[in-house]
Order: C-alpha cells, then structure tokens, then sequence
C-alpha cells in the first residue's frame, strides 16, 4: 500500500471509532504527537506528587495524612500507566525521563505553584484534580488504545482524589473564622491557575485541529474550560465560598456562565519557565533521579547475580 | 520535540535472530519491560493490565502488586517480559480472521429448529 492508502485507512479507522492499536500503521505525526502529550501527562502526574508531598508530614490528623499518602500514591501509579502506554509507541523509559529533566518536555504548569497552607491540599483535590478530571473523561476515549485504557484505569482512581478535597474544604468551610479564612484565600488562589490549566484559547492553540480530526482529543480547550466553570460556580455555593471572579454571571442565551479573562502574561510566564516554583520541581526531580541511581544499579546488579546462581545451580 | 522511534514492544521486538532494526543496548542497569497479567478474582482468566520496569521477575510482581492492586483488583499476578511475548501482526489480519466470517454455520442460531424443542 502506498502511504496515501496507508494514510486514507487509517483516518477511516478512526472515523469508524476503531482504537488504533501500537502494532498497526500510523502516521508518524500522529505517533510523534501521542507520545508528546502522553509523556506530557505522565510527567505531570509525577511533578504533580511535589506539592502535595509537602503536606504529608503536616497532614492536620492521621486520617488526612492517610488519605494523602494514598493519593500520591495513586499519582506514581497513574504516572507509571502513562509511561507505560508511551512506551508502545516506541519511546524507551529513559529517553521519556531525560526529556523531562532537559526541559525538552513539558508538564503541567500547575504544579509550578506553591501549596502554602493545608487548605490548599484541598483546593489542589477538588479544583486542579477536578480540572484533570474534565480532560481525562474525554481522553477515555481517545483513538490511541493504550493511552485511552490507561484514562480508564486513572479516571477510577481519579474521582477520589476530588471528592476527598471537596470534603475537606467542606470541613474548614464550617470551621473557625481562620479556617474559613484559610479556605477561601486557597480557592483564590488556585482558581486562575486551575483554569489555566485547559490550556490556550481555541484560537491561540496550535496542534488542536489536527488532534481533533485524529480523535487524539474530542472536545476543545475552551469548551472543557467553560464546562469545568459551569460546574464549579455551583458546588463552591455548597462551601459558602466564593471564586474570585467579579465577572461571573449566568448567561441565558449561551446557557453557560459568563467569566472574566485568564491572565495570559502570567500563563506564557508560568509556561515558559517563570513560574514560582519551576526551578525547584525539575530540580526535585533530577535529584531523586540522580539519587536513587544506586538504587538501580544494585537492584540490576542482584538480579543479575541471582541469575548466575540460578544459571549455576542448573548446571 | 525530536523524537527518534527506534523498537516496539508487544511482540514484535526485532530480536537478535531476526532481520529488523536492531534494538539498541541501553545501560547495564536498564530494567527490563515486563507485561503484567491479573486474575481478578478466583475462576477468572489472567488479564493483561499493563506493563513495568523491574529487574527481575520477583520485583516486577512486587511492583506490579503496589501499582496495579492497590484497590483489591486482583488475587494473582503473572509477569512475562515483554521481549518474550510474540504477536501476530495487523497486516496479515486479513488472511488469519477473514476466512472465519463466511462460516456463519458454527454459530447456533444458524439453525432453523421447531419452537418446540427446549433447552437445546
């Protein structure tokens, strides 16, 4: 077959919902994109560990602390799944790892923001996961197969890690006047950012046209971003709480709120290096990397000996 | 971002043996890729869950119990590394499932019988 054919085929397939699956042809576009964003994602499921890793030894009670330990748990995995499915499309493990560490590849920006008091941990829960969230139910059905059924696997575990920030704002949002306080300062803060985290405007974004035609991703960055708002302005009234946001207002005709404009500066800033704590997460990581290499090397060289032994032992 | 694609997993790995493209050697202390089955629950089949790096088969199942039941998902784990499964390949699809799908007379209910036989 031609690459014309080859090419034909394969977008029909994806027309007719046909998963494509890391033995059948694609188009290297298509492959080379896929591993982009699913490195992308893995990385930030892995930064995303930082800013709530901090929280573990000041958790306010053992239950909390529990609770805490168990989702960044579940972010390593959800980590590992993503590294995983990259790998089918033929990208080793280390050459994933040293383009996080080089800068070439990215994360999510979110994580370039400090949690600076325990209620942020629930507002990271209930506004970044939930803002994950949106994204990650649309990727379940993704065309790429791996990728989508490691969505499927992380959307289980996902929804916990919400609901536990929700609660937890919702015990502060009934606490004392500094809790309360506490509680709505986070919001404030994290609530840009969250929505941010949909990335560019329709207009401004660069690879969404062609991910939508490969069914890579279903819906626009502007639509899971007013989706998410739409949601949000109603549960925060379940806290007494506010977002920070004067121009929030529901619109009759759109049958959507209205809201005010992302600050874009601060979104290129964040993106490109300059956010608060951009230099300290990849630094954290590099170091638990270049720690933990005689981690690797001994654990390779015990397999290696047991081996021998074995090998020994047969003769 | 340059990304050079150099080997695949899930069965077709070029082998030493075989005619594609070589696999790169990486470090020695580059942990192999290992597939992960579960069984859910006793009388179910093993199913594949994913996949892992681990430096050998004790480790991987180690892991492979921190990653992939962390929810009681499942009572049994196989590992394989993933260099010894072999795939059939999407190409030859055709000539492999296509000669199945004329033979509708294996399935039951190709056959007209009397609303009178039960349990048959």
């Amino acid at each position: 077959m031609s690459v014309h054919d080859l090419e034909k085929h394969f977008q029909d397939k994806i027309d007719q919902e046909t998963k494509i699956e890391p033995l059948d042809w694609m188009p290297e576009a298509y492959r080379k994109t896929n591993i982009r964003q699913i490195s992308q994602h893995a990385h930030s499921e892995i930064v995303g560990m930082l800013p709530e890793g901090n929280w573990i030894s000041r958790a306010p009670s053992l239950k909390r602390k529990a609770i805490l330990l168990a989702k960044v748990q579940d972010e390593a995995g959800h980590g590992l799944y993503l590294y995983s499915a990259c790998e089918t499309l033929g990208i080793t493990r280390e050459e994933t790892i040293n383009d996080l560490h080089s800068g070439r590849a990215k994360y999510s920006s979110i994580f370039n923001y400090p949690t600076l008091t325990w209620a942020d941990i629930g507002a990271v829960g209930w506004l970044v996961d939930g803002a994950a969230i949106m994204n990650q139910v649309m990727l379940t059905r993704t065309s790429y197969g791996p990728y989508a059924r490691a969505m499927v696997r992380i959307c289980k575990e996902e929804s916990f890690h919400q609901r536990q920030g929700f609660e937890s704002l919702l015990v502060l949002s009934k606490g004392s006047p500094e809790q309360k306080a506490m509680c709505q300062d986070a919001i404030n803060r994290w609530w840009w950012p969250a929505l941010m985290m949909f990335g560019p405007r329709d207009t401004e974004s660069t690879n969404s046209d062609q991910s939508m035609k490969w069914k890579i991703k279903r819906k626009t960055n502007d639509e899971l971003r007013q989706q998410f708002v739409d949601m949000c302005v109603e549960q925060v009234k379940l806290l007494g709480m506010t977002l920070p946001d004067p121009h929030l207002k529901w619109n009759t005709d759109r049958n959507h709120y209205d809201f005010g404009e992302i600050d874009w500066n601060e979104f290129w800033q964040v993106v490109k290096g300059n956010g608060p704590c951009n230099k300290e997460r990849l630094q954290a990581r590099k170091q638990a990397w270049e720690e933990g290499a005689w981690v690797r090397e001994a654990a390779a060289a015990h397999a290696t000996k047991k081996q021998k032994r074995a090998a020994a032992y047969a003769a | 971002m340059n990304t050079s694609i150099r080997r695949f997993f899930y069965g077709d790995i070029p082998g030493q043996e075989s005619a594609g493209t070589p696999v790169p050697q990486g470090p020695k202390n580059d942990w192999p890729l290992w597939e992960v089955f579960i069984r859910s629950k006793q009388g179910l089949d093993h199913k594949h869950v994913g996949s892992l790096h681990a430096a050998d088969a004790q480790m991987a199942i180690e892991n492979a119990r921190d990653v992939y039941t962390r929810r009681q998902e499942g009572i049994s784990i196989w590992v394989v590394k993933s260099q010894n499964i072999h795939a059939s390949r999407p190409e030859e699809a055709g000539e492999l499932y296509d000669p199945a799908a004329d033979k509708i007379y294996r399935h039951p209910t190709f056959y007209d019988l009397p609303d009178a036989i039960s349990h048959m």
